[in-house]
């Protein structure tokens, strides 16, 4: 089947190569940090993780919001989804291998990563975390490439795949959490220490997740001429309204318990994101998030502007940024400021760091135009 | 017994137990290995007042980070540190309010691995790089850690540096008796365990000299430490966190 991505046309071909070209630049990148050091990014004694842990938690949640496809198919028979299914399970595959990878190339001594298979730590989360995200990664693997075989060939999937199905939606779940306990199990860093982390994270992972998978439907649809049809673009959209609001209730909540309840040293941590400390990248890109979240809020639940294309894709690409920042940057950063010394610190990435970062994305995306091209090559001939 | 009682106990047995034992693996609590008889538990305290009557003064520092290889960056964001001074308000910020004289609030604080009973850094490392001994010192196994940086997230008291470049060309004059470190691996002060092994003090106790460092055993009840902290009101560093710091202070 994978000889199917060697048949497009000259776009296509040209997409790969940029690609390639991207990821290209990020590795001669990497090989000047495997070099030199972490000491080449922006990161520091006081803002020790940086860039490249914000794209890993972002991911993680596009990742887990596969199962947002996944879960109303395969548990409630929902039949709109079963051209899209299989789109959603590459998309965690893409997403889970990118934040792996992000968690390497985080890594001081990267060569020694597995460390954590050798003398397994159960009382770290980080080896949990590990553990949820392979078998995640294995299973999405196996259950989107084995239904896209049967379908190829034309017959019902195996049944020994419904169970592997369902195992992935609890472990998608999973995946985020424990992602989100990595921080919230922090007495150290009080802007972490929420027990509302997990619930926040899966929140905003439903809403910018699903708002991917539809861009990559319009894309698709572009550039493919592949249609999963109107019906199921709107019932994602409903899905990304509902996640979106209950991610903005969440926020307001953290906001009120952390400003009412007064503690400084909660308070001081979300008070340098908004400014305090003068402006800077951090206090910017949180403020761009702010208002954009607001902005996709309005066009998601105005039914009008939901329903047309125009202003959906707006709404839509509002939520992913807003989302990328908030989770990232917004979320990483100032868990580190103020420094558990009071030391108010600065982190701008460098260029070495972004061009690895865009390496990165680079893999993820080329996995991702390969199993697509597959996947829309597989369904348009058992259209014809 | 009767029978209710004794299904109870069977069940707590069967489930109980070793749930309890998960619980405790899971969170940590099984961190710390049971203190031996006879075996020291290290601990040190801290004379503000002696260490403040010598102002400018870097006798520890210095000794500590000569004999122990540490690299001098003099750039902030790539600095390492075992033991250094910060001021009493941004050590004990919930002690210091504007009524607390001047002379105080700038006082300097010596701060280091507060070797914690209940390490959190410790906790949350994947590959158990970092661990506690029987004696209470958190040490750390250059030659494992993968550079997660998880324990510097996790440490609430900033103890930990991180070699974000290749230390050597910084440190000024290599001790052949101590190992360096590579790049890419984090460090901290270790209580001076291989000072300890000879019967010797930590060179920061025994470079000091105004008296302000004690070192001692906290399981040995005439020890020079415990006697200071059963006689001298003592404060520790962020002690609400049930860390458990074994460097103490004396206002």
């Amino acid at each position: 089947m994978i000889e199917k991505s060697l048949k497009g046309d000259h776009i296509y071909w040209a997409w790969v190569a940029f690609l390639l070209v991207m990821i290209g630049i990020g590795f001669i990148a990497y090989m000047r940090q495997w070099d030199l050091g972490l000491g080449i990014t922006g990161m520091g004694r006081d803002i020790s993780w940086g860039l490249y842990i914000a794209n890993f938690t972002f991911l993680v949640g596009v990742a887990a919001s596969g199962v947002m496809v996944v879960l109303p198919y395969y548990l409630h028979n929902f039949k709109v989804f079963a051209r899209i299914t299989i789109f959603g399970e590459f998309l965690a595959v893409a997403a889970v291998t990118m934040a792996m990878l992000f968690i390497f190339v985080d890594l001081g001594q990267p060569a020694r990563v597995f460390n954590i298979i050798l003398y397994p730590s159960p009382h770290s989360v980080l080896f949990w975390d590990m553990i949820v995200l392979s078998l995640y990664l294995i299973l999405n693997i196996i259950i989107g490439w084995r239904t896209l075989e049967a379908e190829h060939q034309e017959e019902a999937p195996p049944i020994w795949l419904k169970p592997l199905v369902f195992i992935s939606i609890p472990l998608a779940f999973s995946i985020h959490t424990v992602t989100a306990f990595i921080f919230s199990g922090l007495g150290a860093r009080p802007f972490w220490l929420t027990a509302l982390l997990a619930p926040r994270f899966l929140a905003s992972a439903f809403a910018s997740g699903p708002a991917i998978l539809i861009i990559m439907c319009i894309i698709m649809r572009r550039f493919a001429k592949f249609d999963i049809g109107q019906e199921a673009t709107q019932k994602i959209a409903l899905i990304i309204t509902y996640a979106l609001s209950i991610h903005i209730f969440f926020f307001l909540v953290e906001i009120f318990t952390v400003f009412y309840g007064g503690i400084p040293e909660h308070v001081h941590h979300f008070e340098y994101l908004l400014g305090r400390g003068g402006q800077s990248i951090l206090t910017i890109s949180a403020w761009i998030s702010l208002v954009l979240i607001w902005i996709a809020f309005l066009l998601m639940i105005n039914p009008q502007t939901r329903k047309t294309e125009g202003t959906l894709i707006y709404a839509l690409l509002a939520v992913i940024i807003a989302v990328w920042i908030e989770k990232g940057l917004s979320f990483i950063v100032p868990g580190f400021i103020p420094s558990p010394l009071g030391e108010i610190a600065r982190y701008s990435p460098t260029l070495a760091e972004i061009f690895i970062t865009i390496g990165v994305w680079s893999v993820g995306i080329l996995f991702l135009t390969v199993l697509y091209k597959v996947t829309v090559s597989i369904k348009k001939g058992m259209v014809s | 017994m009767n029978r209710r009682d004794f299904l109870k106990l069977a069940c707590f047995s069967v489930v109980g137990t070793p749930a309890r034992s998960v619980f405790d693996r899971l969170t940590g609590k099984d961190i710390a290995g049971p203190t031996k008889e006879g075996q020291p538990k290290w601990a040190m305290v801290v004379d503000l007042k002696m260490c403040a009557s010598k102002p400018g003064c870097r006798d520890c520092v210095d000794a500590c980070h000569s004999i122990h290889n540490v690299p001098a960056f003099n750039n902030p964001k790539d600095e390492v540190k075992w033991v250094w001074t910060d001021s009493y308000k941004n050590i004990f910020p919930e002690q210091s309010h504007r009524f607390v004289s001047v002379e105080v609030q700038t006082r300097p604080v010596l701060i280091l691995c507060n070797h914690c009973e209940n390490p959190p850094c410790v906790k949350v490392c994947p590959t158990r790089a970092t661990f506690r001994r029987e004696d209470g010192i958190v040490m750390m196994d250059y030659h494992r850690c993968i550079g997660c940086r998880y324990c510097m997230a996790a440490c609430p008291y900033g103890a930990r540096s991180f070699n974000w470049k290749d230390p050597r060309p910084f440190i000024k004059k290599i001790k052949e008796d101590f190992p360096t470190r590579t790049k890419g691996v984090v460090e901290k002060c270790s209580f001076c365990e291989e000072r300890l092994a000879k019967g010797l003090k930590p060179a920061c106790v025994e470079a000091c000299t105004t008296k302000a460092l004690t070192f001692g055993d906290l399981n040995e009840p005439n020890s020079q430490v415990r006697n200071l902290l059963a006689s001298k009101p003592n404060i520790r560093r962020k002690a609400y966190l049930g860390t458990e710091p074994k460097v103490f202070y004396l206002e």
